[in-house]
């Protein structure tokens, strides 16, 4: 087994120097699926903003690979900050995904563009490019976003609650999208409340509680604390 | 009437300061228009407002210094300003919207009393006019003034073509830049520091009271046509140079003070813009 992406003991994720959830101890290794379980306010989108170097960790140890670093772990919001009256094409949009390198070229490259439409392909909205971002609906937005996050993800994903507000077809479509992505070789880590669906594509699996748990997939059905997650957790929806 | 005008024009633009003003409206203007998008986008439109009556109290200020050029005491002042409004707004501790409501009327009444209290010049009401709506007669502009507000518009056109990527990006999704290593706290330090400018840099032509016009229609009116982000910048420097140069000219036929009738332009163009809009979103839903 190769060294991990992501190394993770005794980790304490907050804000302000407050901590808001404590002994985070995980492994990450290239090709997993990693799924973050947690309950609303559990910590679990204060961890991936530590993970994505937003938010500084308050203790423990963190050890990232580097080249996860600068958008090396490509970031798929949950909530899209981005307004309705927004002007910008899809194809404006993905672009700004790809990292422009060196820092004295200003300006993005014709491969650039190349990649940015092909990683449009790959999440099959080819035919979106040239329409305009805030015109699509919510399951378009979330695939676009996703195509985003590809353009400068090296070897790992960090999906924030992915189908929150799709409806089901599109949280389909959604899952099969980040399996195929798994299969090809990239790594995801899932933040999710969704215990049920969350299992069905997964490797490992993140609890982010009182008890923290944290193993594969098989392990975390043996535990038991499977039935108990999907009490408090699988039934409510995030807003 | 018409040839009247026209001649009217056409002998002014044989001075050198009438033609001097010309290149920095139409200067100011554009880099007005592609400030005025990122400034709408970010919901950062007040903040520029707020800026510009900051700039008024500094103007007040350097008046009564008797310094010989007041922008070594406006330009540090208004670019303070910016920072911390810029950085309040980035905190959810203060309200943000209060503390620029207190900033500009603040400035605006501790400005206009200093000035009346140790008031050099004898006519302080004309002199308060033109900081705020600007320059009655172009005479009144220095050659100065004129390549000062070149040279700060042509340095903020620079910044926005060599940093478009970046711009957009930050503009789109902070979050996200900054996952990806963009240093967007640095970015809107300097985003700031433009405002700063482009306010300094429009106040002696158009007043400080209609900086934010310039800065805010013209990108307004873009945005209710165009798609892209790409096409409402350009489109919205073209729309503020054609609104710039017409109000210009229209103000010297009809002997009207530059500033506002630039802005005046704005507003029909802003109509006019807002009305095809709906039009053509008309016909997208029929």
């Amino acid at each position: 087994m190769s060294d991990p992406l992501i190394r993770c003991e005794n980790l304490s994720v907050g804000y302000d120097g407050q901590s808001v959830a404590t002994d985070i101890a995980f492994r990450f290794s290239v090709g997993e699926y990693l799924c973050v379980l947690g309950e609303n306010g559990a910590g679990k989108t204060t961890l991936m903003k530590t993970l994505l170097g937003l938010t500084k960790p308050i203790s423990g140890a963190l050890e990232m690979d580097p080249k996860l670093k600068k958008g090396g772990l490509g970031y798929l919001p949950q909530h899209t900050h981005i307004g309705n009256d927004f002007p910008a094409t899809v194809l404006e949009v993905v672009l700004s995904g790809v990292p422009i390198s060196p820092w004295y070229r200003f300006f993005h490259s014709r491969k650039d563009k190349e990649k940015a439409l092909q990683n449009l392909a790959k999440i099959g909205a080819e035919d979106l490019k040239n329409k305009c971002f805030n015109e699509l609906s919510g399951g378009q937005r979330q695939r676009v976003l996703l195509a985003r996050a590809l353009c400068s993800a090296e070897s790992a994903l960090l999906v924030d609650e992915p189908v929150s507000g799709l409806d089901p077809l599109a949280t389909q479509k959604m899952y099969e999208t980040l399996d195929e992505l798994h299969k090809e070789g990239m790594g995801i880590i899932m933040i999710t409340h969704d215990v049920s669906d969350a299992l069905a594509y997964a490797t490992h699996v993140l609890l982010i509680d009182k008890e923290p748990f944290f193993g594969t997939v098989s392990e975390f059905k043996q535990s038991g604390l499977e039935a108990a997650s999907k009490d408090h957790l699988g039934g409510h929806d995030d807003d | 009437m018409m040839i009247e005008a026209l001649n009217r024009i056409a002998e002014s633009m044989q001075f050198a300061f009438v033609r001097n003003a010309l290149i920095a409206v139409a200067f100011v203007s554009v880099c007005a228009a592609l400030l005025g998008v990122v400034l709408v986008l970010k919901r950062f439109s007040m903040i520029g407002d707020g800026l510009t009556h900051v700039a008024f109290g500094a103007m007040c200020v350097a008046g009564i210094t008797g310094i010989t050029n007041n922008l070594y005491i406006v330009l540090p002042v208004t670019v303070a300003a910016a920072i911390i409004l810029l950085k309040t707004k980035e905190s959810k501790k203060i309200k943000g919207d209060a503390l620029i409501a207190m900033m500009s009327v603040g400035a605006l009444a501790i400005g206009y009393l200093l000035l009346s209290v140790f008031h050099k010049s004898s006519n302080v009401a004309g002199d308060v006019c033109t900081s705020l709506f600007g320059a009655m007669q172009l005479m009144t502009l220095t050659p100065v003034d004129v390549w000062v507000s070149v040279g700060l518009s042509a340095s903020v056109i620079l910044f926005f073509v060599l940093f478009y990527n970046t711009i957009f990006s930050v503009t789109l999704d902070e979050n996200f830049a900054r996952a990806s290593g963009t240093k967007a706290g640095a970015f809107n330090i300097v985003l700031s520091t433009v405002i700063a400018l482009v306010v300094v840099a429009a106040m002696k032509l158009v007043g400080s009271l209609l900086v934010s016009a310039l800065v805010i229609f013209p990108a307004l009116s873009a945005m209710r046509v165009w798609r892209s982000f790409k096409g409402v910048s350009i489109a919205s420097s073209i729309i503020s140079l054609g609104c710039a140069l017409l109000g210009f000219f229209g103000s010297i036929a009809l002997n009207l003070p530059v500033g506002p009738s630039i802005v005046v332009v704005d507003i029909v163009a802003f109509g006019v813009f807002y009305l095809i809009g709906v039009i053509r979103k008309g016909r997208r839903v029929a």
